[in-house]
């Protein structure tokens, strides 16, 4: 017999998505900023596996020659990032909506950092002189914004991991960030 | 009712329910592509840029110095925007002309009257909107020293090349920073035409695009400046 069993609150599916919106927000416009400089790779010397990011990228998402039309979105954007990160962080915190168990407490706990990180990060390349203490303390200006790109790979492999995650929990756990409730699985009564 | 036809209902009215909300979150994305372009920017953001600017003018202060390096740490400096750089300029006519529309003043400087005010020499990063930075001595005197002279109470400051081919707009607060200088030397040598000679603005409180080469006008005013790259779709206040 199956029963119906609240799983997440409206506050938290609420944070949830609009989280997830506002994150490709600020990813779309990063890469329209971050083209203007395009530094990074992995690689070792003059050995380079892969380029952030290749010409095909660029041109499939059309994301060249837009830096300013980027950094506008980009600190549109960041006040919806940190206050809808604040509330959502705040009210799992509140409402103690801690049930998950090790690896997976570890994986959010991880996330919440990095979203704190990001934030820090990126504030100490958007005021490098006025917050000149931030900046010095993550390893200066070159170094903070190298920072800031690696949270944001960071998220996108933690977005691949979790849709793997979502689909093997199937369309009971999926549904439950949808509509709030799922059906749990309860022996019958005794002597039915 | 079982818990699982409750369950359905419940789905039905949660999908439906969260399908109008994409919706509407793909039609504001939409809605703010749309509007009517301020100086490049649809208007909201342009209005956002200008409430962050007023956050970080409260935030600003003449002592939040931007950090200073070893000179070890210089690097040949990169030419970057050749804007207002024309090629018919006579470098020997030139002076820079300083004018205020608040106080209706007017002065002429030569490079000579500029080096002797007093020398300040800094070893900061400049950092390019286009995300690279690189440490740079610069050498020059406070842009203060002219603000003192003909600029009080303006407050703005606009800047131009004799061409007026590239301009800038500051706040005062900005200009009378304690490193905002009006430099004629980068790291240890004169300044060559691609760096702005003979006199250039470097200020590590601002992005590079408002470290104008060539200066050929100084403009104290109340309203805001015109600024050559705010026109075109980056913030006025360009602030670090």
């Amino acid at each position: 017999m199956k029963k119906l069993q609240s799983r997440h609150a409206l506050a938290i599916r609420c944070f949830h998505w609009i989280n997830f919106a506002v994150l490709a927000v600020m990813i779309w416009s990063g890469l329209l900023i971050y083209w203007a400089n395009d530094v990074y790779r992995i690689g070792i010397g003059r050995f380079t596996l892969f380029k952030f990011f290749p010409e095909s990228f660029y041109s499939t998402f059309n994301i060249g020659f837009r830096l300013a039309e980027g950094m506008s979105w980009h600190f549109t954007f960041m006040w919806l990032f940190a206050i809808n990160g604040f509330l959502y962080i705040s009210y799992t915190i509140f409402s103690r909506d801690w049930r998950y168990g090790g690896i997976q407490q570890f994986a959010y706990l991880t996330i919440i950092f990095m979203g704190a990180g990001s934030l820090l990060t990126g504030l100490a390349v958007y005021k490098p002189t006025q917050l000149a203490w931030l900046t010095s303390l993550l390893g200066g200006y070159q170094f903070a914004r190298f920072e800031h790109f690696w949270l944001t790979v960071g998220y996108a492999l933690f977005f691949c991991v979790h849709i793997v995650q979502v689909t093997r929990a199937g369309w009971n756990n999926f549904r439950s960030m949808i509509t709030g409730y799922e059906l749990v699985e309860v022996e019958k009564p005794s002597g039915d | 009712m079982t818990d699982e036809k409750a369950m359905r209902i419940r789905s039905r009215r949660s999908f439906l329910k969260a399908g109008v909300a994409a919706l509407g979150g793909v039609g504001s994305f939409h809605w703010l592509r749309t509007r009517r372009h301020d100086d490049g920017v649809p208007w909201p953001l342009r209005r956002v840029l200008e409430t962050n600017e007023q956050l970080a003018r409260e935030y600003f202060s003449a002592s939040h110095l931007a950090p200073t390096f070893p000179e070890s740490m210089v690097s040949p400096p990169r030419e970057n925007g050749g804007e207002g750089l024309s090629r018919d300029f006579d470098i020997r006519s030139w002076t820079l002309k300083v004018v205020s529309s608040v106080h209706s003043r007017r002065l002429e400087l030569t490079l000579d009257d500029i080096k002797r005010l007093p020398r300040v020499e800094m070893v900061t990063e400049l950092h390019c909107i286009e995300g690279w930075s690189q440490v740079v001595h610069w050498t020059g005197a406070r842009l203060s020293n002219l603000v003192a002279e003909a600029g009080s109470d303006a407050r703005y400051v606009g800047m131009e090349t004799p061409d007026g081919g590239y301009y800038v707009g500051l706040d005062i607060a900005s200009a009378v920073h304690p490193q905002t200088l009006l430099c004629y030397e980068m790291n240890g040598r004169e300044l060559t035409p691609e760096h702005g000679a003979p006199l250039r603005l470097a200020t590590p409180v601002k992005y590079g695009i408002k470290n104008i080469k060539r200066i050929g006008t100084v403009h104290f005013t109340n309203t805001r400046p015109p600024d050559f790259w705010a026109e075109r779709g980056h913030d006025w206040y360009a602030g670090l």
